[in-house]
């Protein structure tokens, strides 16, 4: 098992037909993943060409889905068209929807996260690398060759901290990672992916990683407390952040947090969850869980 | 992936604000913005009434640092601005001053508009008690505080308005004229793509008139590409000088206070890079680091190059950690990278480099480096032993 991407899943990427969609969808290809088609709406009815693949180019994501089967889509469109393509992709009622697109004004991201409320669509990211489940599925740009299947559960709202840890415990093996962004607004939070791990016999151990800013990491804190039974190991980015660049005073009183990392720590190890001060010292807390 | 310690968003100064939200019809007080003695005695000679003479800084507490003086001729405004202009109010030097027309307050209120992270929505705030700071209301009168939410879907209309201003409990010779500033305050908020529109105080004037009197706006950079006229608003004077060479070149990039320069790719990678060398600098007698800089995911020979140019011309600089962890970019480009990038530097390069590389191609990438053997790039295997190395020829 893994959580949200398995080896059946149908993907299809909006923006395939632009240079960093044909980049990744020929390394989602070649990672084993069924890309069954792009869209595009006045490329309709051609096919790009991929190493060993010709994908097919759809008018729209309901076309997509209805000739594939497709469930998940990826996002790689310019920010200016980001809003449309997600929105577009909710009302086809698709499965994911995965925005890897970076630079999406805040306004838009907000209106197509409660555009999907009572809809069947989990937004992942804006701003994010995707998820992979190894050895299955690959949607969005994490590379597929640092590591193989195994028991961790990853979710990052980092990038390439994502990579760094699959590196440090690539002979142990993930169940699924799970790059959120670090944007403002997400669809699929911390909570989500914890729940979904707990839920998931494959997964026996979950790395969380986070970093400065608002209070994601607080309220995966107490949902860990109350919900989670399998051991998690956290890591925080940003210690040395310089005070005033994370948060507004307005901001800071919705929350109620002051979105430090010395913060998240706290709230984090009040909650049973060891934190390792550097991403290797996170990775050793997780051997000494997991063993190996 | 993220802005990183960049921020993203751009505080106004209380002028722009004001010009904003006027632009978007909400009632303020006739004003201007001097950067002279001059142009302040001037605007008052305008407004021909009484003035308010404000330091324009992106800091709160200058009233009680002296940046906030009354007028009640042109001549005393010109020395009140004379007064003020140069005023350093907790690090933020005065370079312009506001002159507004001063005002009889009968009431003070609070209104904002702002993005609501934790809940993913936007989230309306008001209080009838207003003249405070928010966050000390928040604290002691939290009852006193309305914070309705926003659906994005939606926005707010007169029906929302209502709701909110009615909410927060406004009297009732002040609603309608609240709700109509509350609708404006929406449109300033949605069309100008702010993740923050305050007012404070709103205020009752003696004859029933309300005002925005201060203003806070943040706007989100990401919005930038339907909003030219933005732009205009970036206190490009403000930025540190390192800073503003690196946004010339398109860098990600943040000075501190240290003396480890920084390089690597991610913003998360580089964020944990800082507090790395941090930990690793204790033991050095607290050596730090010098700047935060991502050069992203593809970077190429000309990036490092630029990047590392920004860092090598930091005096405060004494060693640099390049930290990159070859995901998507193979390490063997990364090498080749620096190599080219100390090529192109030449005898500019002075300072000892600390690189660890790991991830895809790590291997031909350690080779590369090693096989040029430059005599200032040392190579090392862990975060952590690379950041303790670069901590330690730092100290």
């Amino acid at each position: 098992m893994s959580i949200f991407l398995t080896e059946n899943s149908k993907v299809i990427v909006q923006g395939m037909t632009g240079s960093e969609g044909r980049k990744h969808t020929q390394r989602m290809l070649a990672s084993g993943t069924a890309v069954v088609g792009g869209v595009n709406p006045s490329k309709a009815g051609q096919s790009v060409e991929f190493d060993g693949a010709s994908v097919p180019v759809f008018g729209s994501v309901a076309d997509a889905m209805k000739e594939t089967g497709a469930d998940v889509s990826v996002v790689f469109v310019p920010p200016k068209f980001a809003k449309g393509a997600v929105l577009e992709a909710v009302d086809a009622r698709i499965g994911m929807c995965v925005v890897i697109t970076e630079g999406i004004p805040v306004h838009d991201s907000t209106y197509f996260w409660a555009h999907a409320q009572g809809g069947s669509t989990r937004i992942i990211g804006p701003n994010c690398p995707g998820l992979i489940s190894p050895g299955r599925s690959n949607a969005g740009i994490i590379p597929a060759n640092i590591t193989q299947a195994g028991k961790i559960g990853l979710v990052s709202k980092s990038g390439t901290l994502t990579y760094q840890m699959m590196y440090e415990l690539r002979d142990i093996g993930f169940s699924t990672a799970v790059g959120i962004g670090g944007d403002p607004v997400i669809g699929t939070t911390h909570i989500d992916c914890l729940q979904a791990f707990q839920d998931d016999p494959e997964t026996e151990a979950i790395v969380m990683i986070g970093e400065i800013g608002g209070d994601a990491e607080e309220r995966a804190a107490d949902f860990i407390k109350a919900n989670v039974t399998k051991p998690v190991v956290g890591y925080v980015a940003g210690f040395t952040a310089p005070e005033g660049k994370t948060m507004g005073h307005a901001g800071a009183i919705v929350s109620g947090s002051a979105g430090t990392a010395a913060a998240k720590q706290e709230a984090l190890e009040a909650a049973g969850v060891k934190v390792g001060k550097t991403p290797s010292e996170a990775a050793r807390l997780m051997r000494e869980i997991v063993g190996g | 992936m993220t802005g990183g310690l960049r921020s993203l968003l751009v505080d106004l100064f209380e002028y722009q604000a004001r010009d904003l939200l006027a632009s978007h019809g909400v009632p303020v007080l006739p004003g201007g913005v001097a950067e002279t003695p001059e142009q302040a005695e001037a605007i008052a000679r305008e407004i021909a009434a009484p003035v308010v003479v404000k330091a324009q800084v992106k800091v709160g507490g200058r009233g009680k640092a002296g940046g906030v003086k009354l007028a009640d001729d042109p001549e005393t405004a010109r020395a009140r601005a004379q007064d003020i202009l140069g005023l350093d109010i907790k690090g933020h030097i005065t370079h312009r001053v506001m002159v507004a027309q001063a005002s009889d307050i009968a009431e003070e209120y609070y209104f904002s508009y702002l993005l609501d992270r934790s809940n993913r929505t936007f989230l309306a705030m008001a209080s009838v008690e207003g003249g405070m700071e928010i966050e000390e209301i928040a604290v002691t009168k939290p009852e006193a505080l309305a914070r309705i939410p926003i659906d994005a879907t939606v926005g707010v209309d007169t029906q929302k308005a209502t709701e909110i201003v009615d909410a927060a409990g406004f009297p009732a010779e002040v609603r309608d004229q609240v709700i109509a500033i509350a609708v404006q305050l929406w449109d300033v908020f949605a069309k100008e793509d702010a993740t923050l529109v305050e007012v404070n105080p709103l205020a009752k004037a003696p004859d029933g008139t309300v005002l925005a009197l201060d203003a806070k706006v943040t706007l989100d950079e990401n919005a930038g590409f339907r909003h030219g006229e933005h732009d205009a608003l970036e206190d490009a004077g403000a930025a540190d000088p390192l800073e503003a060479a690196a946004k010339e070149k398109d860098l990600n990039y943040v000075k501190l206070e240290g003396s480890v320069g920084i390089i690597g790719n991610g913003a998360g990678l580089v964020m944990s890079t800082l507090d790395v060398v941090a930990y690793a600098g204790e033991e050095f007698g607290g050596v730090r680091p010098a700047n935060f800089l991502d050069i992203g995911g593809g970077a190429s020979a000309q990036v490092m190059a630029d990047g590392l140019g920004i860092i090598l011309s930091d005096p405060a600089v004494k060693s640099v950690f390049v930290n990159v962890f070859g995901g998507i970019t193979a390490c063997d480009e990364v090498a080749n990278g620096i190599v080219h990038a100390l090529g192109i530097l030449g005898d500019e390069a002075t300072k000892p480099l600390v690189v660890r590389l790991d991830g895809n191609n790590v291997e031909e990438g350690r080779r590369i480096l090693a096989e040029a053997a430059h005599p200032l790039v040392t190579v090392v295997d862990t975060m952590d032993g690379a950041a303790r190395r670069a901590a330690e020829l730092a100290a």
